[in-house]
């Protein structure tokens, strides 16, 4: 096996398993650290420039960092990373936030954008572009920004003032609101002399479910989406006492939770998958039972049941779920059918993209489903003027990946508009690789490996949550617990760097290693995984492989496992291994990559301020 | 500075037939120089004794005073162990072993506790074949105190400030050789693959079992010029025998004896193979073990692997004609069988 390239800053990258795991790439570690010391404002910063919403993914985040998250391998638990993000946004200092907004010039470039919808993607694009000089006009058929994130999630998930902040600080830059404007054609806008367009307008539309009685039951009937955004924008203001939903995601929890909070008594949610197969998060899954609302799982809807042209009840067939060699789930009825009486059905199925506003002559091809044709690293549309991101481009996804691919446009769009490539000019990443050594045995971060369990977060009691649906039911952490989950975290970020001619084979760092990472063997070209002190089975990490040394050896150590401890730099005579902090962080337009360290985001003098805040 | 190590393993460690990970025969986190020899020793320790399927508590671990001798604090923290006083380490372990003599007794002794010190009581427990492994960590150099020679510093060695050792060294495995232990082999710290069964092996021969392994002296004897550091060491080892230590439940393909190897079998039915240094070696010929080892030592290498092995042989508690029940377990019915029978003795002799 060939000696593994550090220089390559995806090798290190890939280490830090929360941060590869994450859209955005956000420096999960990194700010974990500095709310284990209390530094939150700055490690609200580290959240913002990367993700643009820490308050509101601290709450809500599909977090794809926790499944990946390398404690979840040693230990029984993930750390809690998306509930220490949001302990940075409760704690920061907002008075030193604000002043740590970046700096929007005065005198504008030339050049103007438009934004289709206001939700995370087209925020986030407004985000980069604005320091930048981009005039932006930004569209949206409601009243305020914010998207699916204020229509579809509720308050009692995600406080209105947290949403409200979070949107503000990209709005205050001074971009120009084009509220309660719905775009019924992109043709219009083309038309108005926009540099470029940018389509951020989500996954609009609630699947129906049509079996037998749907259009008799009409009345009493919802699609949870659009439900969900009739209360949120208080439309609707209560539903009956007998509520069914349909449906096992994250709308489907969002809506049972939301109708016991306006009036459902009994509210019930169904599925047809098994309860372990629903697709919603365990912990939405864990709070709906919190909440005394019941989950029949294997039930597949069969009929409304309408009697005197209002809706009873409906039935379900029993289903049983089995899975061949492949994983192919194939589901059979049972032949059982159980009722459920109810006076509203929430449909709760799935949501697709709709594009009916936009003309099919104007230069964007539309290939399967109805799916407008975008580059997957551009965002580009063949219309070259126009991009897509966030669930406009491909489909239904999350907030994260909406802003991920926010970055990303607002790079493409920043290179058309110079007149660049947006596919060959792409920035690299900012990275960074500095020792943590103190003194000989010493190390700039916690190398301690912890024991604790993963820390519960607290929640209002039940019946004060259901009293109502702005009041936010799950109390985050306090800073004495955060600080423990904070430390529970294992700084995978701090890389083990190893320097062959430093090394004289003395098998101290192997000796010591308490998860068996490290083995010194023959690179003579057979398969090494075999052949390492303890078992590799994990094949989705790397081997760091070393060039042979003087024995004609070579070192090779087992990323899977290992607790980035320090032991091995600790007894190390030579100093050949060392730990070294790497940072990596997504660059984003304007060709300038993010500050490395907190320090340089640290307040500056506000009057020196351009037009921010 | 790291006292503790992480409680997390490698979440797949192999367990031993006792369903136990090497987590159960660690110990605490080393406080010698990091990168020592004797760090390497206690890390093969406790894989051979893991490997054994030997349960923690049923080893004893004996140690007199220097580097070495605090090392059985680093491994093996649920055994027993006895920390005793300055090359007295041999006379301890016999009592001990009187006293249980069901224990697996692993002595640790450095070059200046064995071959200075506690010269004596090494040549005397090699002459009684206690049943014991005798581990001596042997880095030519007094490390304890800065480095001084030690008497098993080769002569012509140079120490770190360039001085050059004007005195013949004494060779531990050819002077017990010539006491006649009944197993003798050498290692070297940084060689694990040859370290460990060579350390099954001396666990399970019932008798002395002495290995001397050379382990550097990092911080003062790991120079150009010394005679015990890595890069010499191992630019001068002689693997004399690649030995390969085989359970006796492990059934021994042919594939496996053929060639230039030869299978000795140990009193309890494991065995010890072993590839031969040369087509008419016999590791059970005691002269001529002896003499392989100076024509090596001639020549500047130094010889290691399995040197000699009598693996019949009567051990302590044999000769002495001990009962079979330890000591401490014996009643006191057993011990002290009263007036009548001391009648019994005195009548004998009158």
């Amino acid at each position: 096996m060939k000696a593994t390239d550090i220089s390559n800053p995806e090798y290190f990258h890939k280490v830090v398993d929360c941060q590869y795991a994450c859209p955005a790439h956000t420096p999960v570690p990194e700010y974990i650290r500095l709310i284990g010391k209390r530094r939150y404002s700055d490690a609200y910063m580290v959240n913002w420039e990367s993700n643009v919403f820490p308050g509101v993914l601290g709450r809500t985040c599909d977090r794809p960092c926790e499944p990946a998250c390398r404690r979840g391998r040693v230990d029984e638990e993930p750390v809690a990373i998306c509930r220490l993000k949001r302990v940075a946004a409760d704690q920061k200092d907002d008075a030193n936030v604000a002043t740590r907004m970046p700096l929007i010039p005065p005198q504008k470039n030339g050049k103007k954008i438009a934004l289709i919808g206001a939700g995370p993607a087209s925020l986030t694009v407004a985000r980069d572009l604005m320091p930048l000089g981009y005039e932006i006009d930004l569209y949206d058929e409601n009243a305020k920004g914010g998207g699916f994130m204020r229509s579809q999630i509720p308050s009692f998930r995600l406080p209105e003032d947290v949403l409200d902040q979070e949107v503000g600080y990209v709005l205050d830059m001074g971009v120009s609101q084009i509220f309660d404007t719905r775009v019924e054609s992109l043709k219009s806008i083309l038309d108005k002399g926009y540099d470029a367009v940018f389509v951020g307008t989500g996954a609009p539309k609630g699947k129906d479910l049509n079996i037998v009685g749907r259009s008799e039951a009409d009345a009493n009937v919802h699609i949870g989406i659009n439900w969900l955004e009739s209360v949120a924008f208080e439309h609707t203001e209560a539903i009956g006492p007998k509520v069914v939903i349909v449906g096992g995601g994250n709308t489907a929890m969002d809506c049972c939770r939301t109708a016991k909070r306006i009036g459902g008594e009994d509210v019930t949610v169904t599925v047809r998958s098994t309860y372990e197969a629903m697709k919603a998060s365990p912990w939405e899954k864990d709070d709906t039972l919190a909440e005394g609302i019941p989950i029949l799982a294997n039930h597949s809807p069969k009929e409304f049941l309408v009697d005197d042209g209002k809706l009873v009840g409906m039935t379900f067939s029993v289903v049983e779920s089995s899975y061949d060699e492949h994983g192919k789930r194939t589901i059979r009825e049972t032949g059982e059918v159980v009722t459920v009486e109810c006076t509203d059905a929430i449909m709760a199925i799935g949501q697709d993209n709709a594009f009916p506003w936009i003309e099919r002559d104007i230069g964007i091809e539309f290939g399967d489903w109805e799916l407008p044709i975008v580059d997957k690293v551009s965002f580009q549309s063949t219309n070259q003027k126009v991009f897509f991101g966030g669930d406009a481009a491909f489909g239904p996804e999350n907030i994260i990946t909406a802003v991920a691919h926010g970055h990303q446009a607002a790079i493409s769009i920043d290179l058309f508009l110079n007149g660049e490539s947006v596919t060959e000019n792409r920035p690299q990443p900012g990275t960074n690789l500095v020792s943590t050594k103190m003194g000989i045995h010493q190390w700039a971060y916690d190398s301690a490996v912890i024991d604790d369990d993963r820390q519960a977060s607290a929640h209002l009691p039940v019946e004060k949550a259901l009293a109502s649906r702005k009041i936010e039911s799950e109390l985050g952490f306090s800073p004495e617990v955060a600080f423990t989950e904070a430390e529970r975290c294992l700084n995978c970020d701090v890389q083990t760097v190893f320097v062959e001619e430093k090394c004289i084979e003395c098998d101290a760092c192997t000796d010591i290693c308490p998860t068996n990472c490290i083995t010194f063997t023959n690179n003579d070209g057979s398969p090494l995984r075999d052949r390492l002190t303890a078992p590799s089975l994990n094949l989705e990490t790397d081997l760091y492989v070393s060039e042979d040394l003087a024995t004609g050896r070579a070192m090779i150590k087992d990323e899977d496992v290992c607790l980035h401890c320090g032991l091995c730099a600790e007894r190390c005579p030579t100093s050949a291994w060392d730990m070294q902090k790497f940072l990596y962080t997504v660059t984003k337009a304007g060709d300038s990559p993010a500050p490395l360290l907190v320090e340089q985001t640290t307040p500056r003098d506000k009057k020196n301020a351009g037009v921010a805040a | 500075m790291s006292f503790f190590k992480p409680n997390f393993r490698h979440p797949e460690s192999p367990k031993n037939t006792l369903g136990l990970t090497t987590k159960a025969y660690e110990g605490g986190v080393s406080t010698l120089c990091a990168g020592c020899g004797h760090d390497s020793i206690s890390a093969a320790i406790m894989q051979a004794v893991w490997g054994l399927n030997i349960e923690p508590h049923r080893v004893a671990k004996m140690s007199g005073i220097g580097c070495s001798s605090k090392s059985p604090n680093y491994f093996l923290n649920k055994a027993h162990g006895f920390n005793s006083v300055h090359g007295r380490m041999p006379s301890v372990t016999t009592g001990a072993n009187v006293a249980n003599r069901d224990l697996l007794y692993i002595g640790v002794s450095g070059d200046g506790d064995t071959a200075s010190i506690g010269m004596g009581q090494f040549a005397h427990v090699i002459r009684r074949n206690l049943n014991m492994t005798y581990i001596v960590e042997n880095n030519g150099c007094y490390g304890l105190t800065k480095g001084q020679d030690s008497a098993t510093a080769d002569e012509g060695s140079k120490s770190k400030k360039g001085k050059v050792n004007p005195f013949e060294s004494i060779d531990l495995v050819a002077l017990a050789l010539e006491l006649g232990a009944t197993f003798v082999a050498r290692s070297f710290s940084g060689d694990k693959d040859q370290l460990i069964p060579l350390l099954k092996a001396a666990m399970s021969h019932k008798g002395f079992a002495l290995i001397d392994v050379v382990s550097p002296c990092v911080t003062f004897n790991n120079h150009p010029g010394s005679t015990k550091s890595y890069d010499y060491t191992r630019e001068h080892v002689q693997a004399g025998s690649v030995v390969d230590f085989v359970p006796m439940k492990q059934e021994i393909t042919l594939d496996q004896i053929k060639g230039s190897t030869q299978q000795v079998a140990l009193h309890n039915g494991d065995s010890v193979r072993l590839s031969k240094l040369s087509d008419n070696y016999d590791p059970t010929d005691r002269i001529n073990a002896l003499k392989v080892l100076h024509d090596h030592k001639s020549q500047d290498k130094l010889l290691t692997g399995l040197i000699y092995l009598e693996p019949e042989s009567d051990n302590f508690h044999e000769i002495l004609n001990l009962p079979d029940t330890p000591l401490n377990e014996l009643t006191e019915s057993a011990l002290c069988p009263g007036d009548s029978a001391l009648s019994n003795i005195n009548a004998g002799l009158k």
